[in-house]
């Protein structure tokens, strides 16, 4: 009955609980809207970051995350590539030769760095084709195509069949290089990624580089899911123990970071939000003590203990909260649902967004359980907040509490 | 059979600027089954005693027994179960929670006492039928007359099964047909089922009913009538 108790006398002054729990609900509703839109970011980051940049595991020689010089190569691609193929997570595999080198045009130059990829394999890796906004995929050129990011194209101000020219050093150290054939531009979410990258072939810059067929710097491996990214790191360790693996996590350590910052980050901005809510649940309960000093007596002196008072404050303190919260995790999530179908779009901050490699049309979304943490939360709210409250009602004396002054 | 027993009971309150004694050595003994009222001025000790009587205050020196209970010497939370388990209150005002129904309110001490709920609902019905009130179980406070209220408040008092009834000016916000009905339903009560209550009052009414009156002032007991019959 104490139950009922503190639950009917919620609403015994409708337009304060009102008051309270609207804005319980719209404080809460933020909360979860705003977690939800930068799950959204995160999780469209990381998935550009595997498949786009990192995929989900790289191979290389010890030494070449340390020194990326052209001669840490993985000298027997073919036998690796079949060892790796042999796992039951691994998706898809390409092999790729890097160097950092300039690129000149007509006009100017800038640094790139060079990316050779048979484009079969790369179409299964990543979805750098379907980020083509001109021209083709290594489809039509014949000679020594190139495919380069939007922004390093007006950086060299260039276009569809225009030329760029390569200088490198080869193998042996000599200077050398190469025209190519601009036959596509794309465009990523990142525009760091689209300012500094070009692709060709491997067997074009293999040649101009005099690099053995058979060697690469890097192989990139796509899994089924990103669950299997521990287990299978572990196996490719064991089986290519002479050669360095590393996850995406570990090759983009701030994308990694961003992940795994996100739950203490829900914590302390849903705290944030219970904290100041925290202080307006009190104020209402204390009213609500205040104002029922006489009623509270009255019990108290018939026989209503302690523990039962400051349970029934409680209680009706807990249930304040929580319908309130209830109600803020609904609103929350219907705003995350819709948004989530119909996306956000970031326009004005898109340039910012872009060069940190953050989509500028995020699709909102939070894991389930993250409404119960904050249901919990909430609960906790609640109980710290009956508190004060309830040991103001504790200290009434009845005698004096029901005392009628005539 | 005594159902009180006071003996040379006292009561000092000492504030910062001056010391008052609210009762002055009281000696009293009120039996089972009697309808007494205590009278007295404002000042004259009335409300300290009827806290003493009631548990809600601890005596500076003397004894009250209580159904062979000392309570001037149990600690607070052993008071507040004294009070569930043999006290019925009446107050002038504030008797009802606002948001249970009129059955609620009865069943509500029972509830504290751990009655299972079939027995406590039907007794909390019996009990309101026994006061007048059969057709308005199902009322808030609200909803109910002043008058209504009280007769819920006495049903509840008597739903602990208490040793005695306090009724402290449970007429004051009552108009005068209200006032003895209320009053001849308590002596009903009172006949028939041998309940004792005592009346802390200033309404000539509810002395003029009352078997026994006691007056007190500046804290004495300096008159003690018995009616007969």
């Amino acid at each position: 009955m104490i139950l009922a108790v503190a639950w009917r006398n919620i609403w015994r002054n409708k337009t304060r609980s009102l008051v309270i729990l609207i804005a319980i609900c719209l404080g809460l509703a933020s909360g979860i809207f705003y977690m939800a839109f930068y799950k959204g970011m995160v999780v469209q980051r990381i998935n550009t970051a595997i498949k786009t940049e990192a995929s989900h595991i790289q191979v290389h020689h010890k030494e070449y995350l340390n020194n990326p010089d052209k001669k840490f190569v993985i000298s027997n691609t073919d036998s690796a590539v079949q060892i790796i193929r042999s796992n039951e997570h691994v998706k898809a595999i390409s092999s790729r030769v890097i160097i950092n080198t300039m690129a000149q045009s007509a006009k100017t130059g800038a640094g790139v760095k060079i990316t050779g990829i048979n484009p079969e394999e790369e179409k299964q890796v990543t979805n750098l084709s379907t980020k083509l906004i001109e021209g083709t995929y290594f489809e039509k050129v014949k000679r020594n195509p190139i495919v380069i990011g939007e922004e390093l194209a007006n950086k060299l101000n260039v276009k569809l069949k225009s030329k760029v020219v390569v200088t490198l050093q080869d193998m042996q150290g000599n200077l050398t290089g190469a025209a190519f054939k601009v036959e596509g531009i794309f465009r990523t979410s990142n525009t760091a990624f689209d300012e500094a990258s070009v692709f060709v072939r491997k067997s074009d810059i293999s040649r101009i580089m005099q690099l053995d067929n058979q060697a690469s710097h890097e192989i990139a491996i796509l899994l089924d899911k990103n669950e299997n990214l521990a287990s299978t790191n572990t196996s490719l360790t064991e089986e290519l123990s002479t050669l360095d693996i590393k996850t995406w996590r570990e090759i983009m350590p701030e994308v990694s970071l961003v992940e795994s910052s996100f739950g203490i980050t829900m914590f302390v901005f849903i705290g944030i939000i219970l904290l100041a809510l925290l202080f307006g649940i009190i104020n209402t309960m204390l009213m609500a003590v205040l104002e029922r000093k006489k009623e509270l007596g009255m019990l108290m002196a018939v026989g209503l203990n302690k523990t039962r008072v400051f349970t029934m404050i409680l209680l009706e303190t807990v249930m304040l909260s929580l319908v309130g919260g209830l109600f803020g995790i609904a609103l929350g999530w219907l705003l995350t649902f819709y948004f989530g179908y119909q996306g956000i779009d970031l326009g004005t901050w898109s340039t910012a967004y872009e060069s940190m490699g953050f989509d500028t049309l995020v699709y909102t979304q939070l894991p389930f359980y993250v409404s119960m943490q904050i249901a919990l939360m909430v609960i906790i709210t609640g109980i710290i907040a009956a508190i004060y409250p309830a040991l103001k009602a504790l200290k009434l004396k009845p005698a004096e509490a029901i005392r009628i002054d005539l | 059979m005594n159902v009180i027993e006071v003996k040379d009971l006292k009561k000092i309150y000492n504030s910062t600027e001056v010391k008052v004694n609210a009762l002055n050595g009281i000696d009293l003994t009120i039996e089972k089954g009697e309808f007494t009222a205590i009278v007295g001025p404002s000042g004259s000790g009335k409300t300290t005693f009827l806290n003493m009587l009631g548990g809600l205050d601890s005596p500076t020196s003397g004894d009250i027994n209580i159904g062979g209970t000392e309570i001037g010497k149990l600690s607070s939370s052993k008071l507040i179960d004294f009070r569930l388990q043999n006290i019925g209150f009446v107050f002038q005002a504030y008797n009802l929670i606002p948001v249970l129904t009129a059955l609620e309110n009865v069943e509500f001490i029972m509830q504290m006492q751990g009655v299972d709920k079939k027995q406590r609902q039907q007794r909390a019905k019996d009990l309101l039928i026994q006061v007048g009130l059969g057709d308005r179980i199902n009322s808030r406070p609200s909803k109910l007359s002043g008058g209504q209220q009280q007769r819920v408040a006495v049903a509840r008092a008597l739903a602990s099964k208490p040793t005695f009834v306090l009724a402290d000016e449970p007429t004051a916000n009552l108009d005068s047909k209200s006032t003895e009905n209320l009053l001849s339903m308590m002596e009903e009560l009172n006949k028939q089922e041998e309940i004792t209550f005592i009346f802390s009052t200033h309404d000539q009414r509810v002395v003029n009913k009352a078997h026994r009156v006691i007056t007190l002032e500046d804290g004495k007991i300096i008159s003690d009538d018995r009616k007969n019959g």
